[in-house]
């Protein structure tokens, strides 16, 4: 798996949100957009999973260019997305928001309930759960559901936006524990984070976003340990300077 | 506010197969006697003041509850804000008046083939434009009602605004007739037809077309990241619709014996659109419900003539601000429920 994206354009009208970025994802990375408000992540990840149209650039997936394939088609291919602010159908239970993340597999009947345990496993919650509907859980609950949904499909690449908004303190070391859990059983992750402290120290590899370019590249330990990154995003500018 | 649509699925959920049975052979056969229940005594009050009963139960109140239960797909199941659905009515009816007075075919061999037809312009329709979303969607099928109405006002082929006459009954099966005589025949075949229908609708909402449809209406991105081909469900769920349109139409047509363009003004399009949200969008018995109500109270009250449109739409206004999500309003999901002692991953997709 070797998720390419090069020189990727993509416009909002005619707003120009990605201005040109390329961003490489390899087999087995945790890597990790940040970056500020309107610095285009999410479009990042909208564009990748087929929401958005792509201006011009490319998408590689394992060599082969899906910027044409529709959004429906890149989940068969092993693009699953955690979408911003979870998506979870309110009104449909834990349990079929699950099951209609399996919804274009063939093999679905075989593989349910083993992928059904694996996800269980990972969220004990979820189980606990699992009759009750969607929009009755809290947003902790929700996250889970929506990362355990997008596991449902067996993703090669798994793609998270903004996992942590909104939830406490707690509840984000919880789903960031548990996203080093998914990587390390061998799911692609590409991660985009305003809560660059978190993402930094969970992820491979980093790019930083300002406005649809790419400032920054770098290892994320490194980032870490960056002057710039650190007054911008990790809140620790002010403390350092003194 | 007592919820009768919880009381009823519970209740239903406490009987056994043989019991569930005989409840539905009792209910098909109690509403397959109303055309009788005008002739006996303390059932006469049914009967309505001015038209006949008996054509009253076929149209509007059967004709009603079945477009209404195919609108319902679109509208209710999947989401489609369909404001021209009498369209396909009319292309049903002037299949039927067509080639029931131009060729040798009777009404049963002509019903597939406007069903058909129906289905085909909905397709046609949908392609371009299912892919635009809520209002938009709207006013391009308000468009497309008007159009097939305004080309049957124009085209020599459909008579223009006379329209065709002398369309045929249906032939008798099981010795059965049709005529307009006999509308209990008519009756029966409609209560068949919306049987057929309810029964379609609940396998379809139970299996994958039904749990696509439910994710598109309640967040069509988030579908397609589910790996949901939405425009081809969105597609089949219009021309599922419009095929029950097409169905109504023909039947219609063969019923009145005549068909003209102002019988499918925007109006009709309203009224089923209201019966379906009047009784509970995406859910079959608030549907019935809300057809047979709005279609059978105009014809009941017709005797205070002037006043008959004025306590109509004051019923809505009440009944709407009381009931908002109509009178048996979709399962409401979001409140919490028990966890039921189901085994575990057991699954129904």
């Amino acid at each position: 798996m070797r998720l390419e994206i090069k020189d990727l354009h993509v416009f909002y009208g005619k707003i120009e949100a990605i201005k040109g970025i390329s961003v490489t994802v390899n087999q087995g990375e945790i890597v990790t957009l940040i970056g500020a408000n309107g610095a285009g992540k999410t479009t990042m990840l909208k564009t990748i999973s087929g929401l958005r149209p792509v201006a011009s650039g490319q998408i590689l997936f394992d060599g082969q260019d899906i910027s044409k394939v529709s959004a429906h088609d890149r989940v068969s291919l092993g693009i699953s997305q955690a979408p911003e602010g979870r998506g979870i159908f309110p009104g449909m239970t834990v349990l079929e928001n699950l099951e209609i993340g399996k919804y274009f597999r063939k093999e679905r009947k075989n593989e349910m309930s083993e992928d059904l345990e694996k996800v269980y496993h990972l969220f004990p919650r979820l189980k606990e759960r699992a009759t009750q509907a969607g929009g009755t859980l809290s947003g902790g609950e929700q996250q889970m559901l929506a990362i355990g949904r997008a596991l449902m499909a067996r993703p090669k690449v798994l793609l998270l936006d903004e996992p942590s908004m909104g939830l406490a303190p707690m509840m984000i070391a919880n789903i960031f524990r548990i996203i080093t859990e998914i990587n390390q059983s061998g799911t692609t992750i590409l991660l985009v984070e305003q809560n660059a402290q978190q993402a930094l120290q969970r992820a491979h590899r980093a790019y930083v976003l300002e406005t649809g370019h790419v400032v920054k590249e770098a290892k994320a330990s490194d980032l870490l340990n960056d002057p710039d990154v650190k007054a911008a995003y990790l809140g620790t500018g002010a403390a350092a300077a003194h | 506010m007592i919820n009768i649509r919880d009381k009823g699925a519970e209740l239903w959920e406490t009987w056994n197969r043989p019991k569930r049975i005989t409840f539905v052979l009792v209910l098909i056969g109690l509403v397959g006697l109303l055309p009788y229940a005008g002739d006996f005594s303390f059932t006469s009050i049914l009967n309505t003041p001015i038209s006949s009963y008996q054509a009253v139960l076929v149209y509007p109140v059967g004709m009603f509850v079945l477009m209404a239960l195919g609108l319902n797909i679109v509208v209710g199941k999947s989401g489609l804000l369909d404001l021209g659905y009498v369209a396909f009515f009319a292309i049903g009816a002037y299949t039927a008046a067509i080639l029931g007075t131009k060729t040798h075919l009777n009404i049963w061999e002509i019903l597939p083939i406007g069903m058909g037809l129906a289905m085909i312009s909905g397709v046609l329709l949908g392609l371009p434009t299912l892919r635009l979303r809520g209002d938009y969607l709207a006013i391009v099928t308000l468009g497309f009602g008007e159009i097939v109405r305004i080309v049957a006002v124009n085209n020599r082929s459909t008579g223009g605004p006379n329209g065709i006459a002398n369309v045929p009954n249906p032939p008798s099966i099981f010795g059965v007739r049709f005529a307009l005589d006999n509308m209990k025949g008519f009756f029966w075949i409609i209560f068949v037809m919306i049987l057929l229908v309810i029964w379609m609708v609940r396998r379809l909402s139970i299996r994958r077309p039904g749990r696509a449809w439910e994710a598109i209406r309640q967040d069509e991105d988030v579908a397609m990241l589910m790996g949901v081909p939405i425009l081809r469900y969105k597609i089949w769920s219009f021309s599922i619709g419009a095929a029950i349109g097409g169905a109504a139409g023909v039947i219609f047509a063969s019923k009145s014996m005549y068909v003209a363009p102002d019988m499918f003004t925007f109006n009709t399009s309203v009224l089923i659109l209201s019966c379906v949200v009047f009784g509970g969008m995406g859910n079959i018995w608030g549907v019935v419900l809300g057809g047979t109500i709005l279609a059978y109270l105009p014809e009941r009250i017709r005797f205070i003539n002037n006043a008959r449109q004025l306590v109509f739409g004051l019923a809505l206004v009440v009944i709407m601000n009381v009931r908002p999500d109509g009178l048996l309003p979709r399962k409401k999901r979001e409140k919490i429920t028990k966890v039921s002692a189901k085994p575990e991953g057991d699954s129904n997709v």
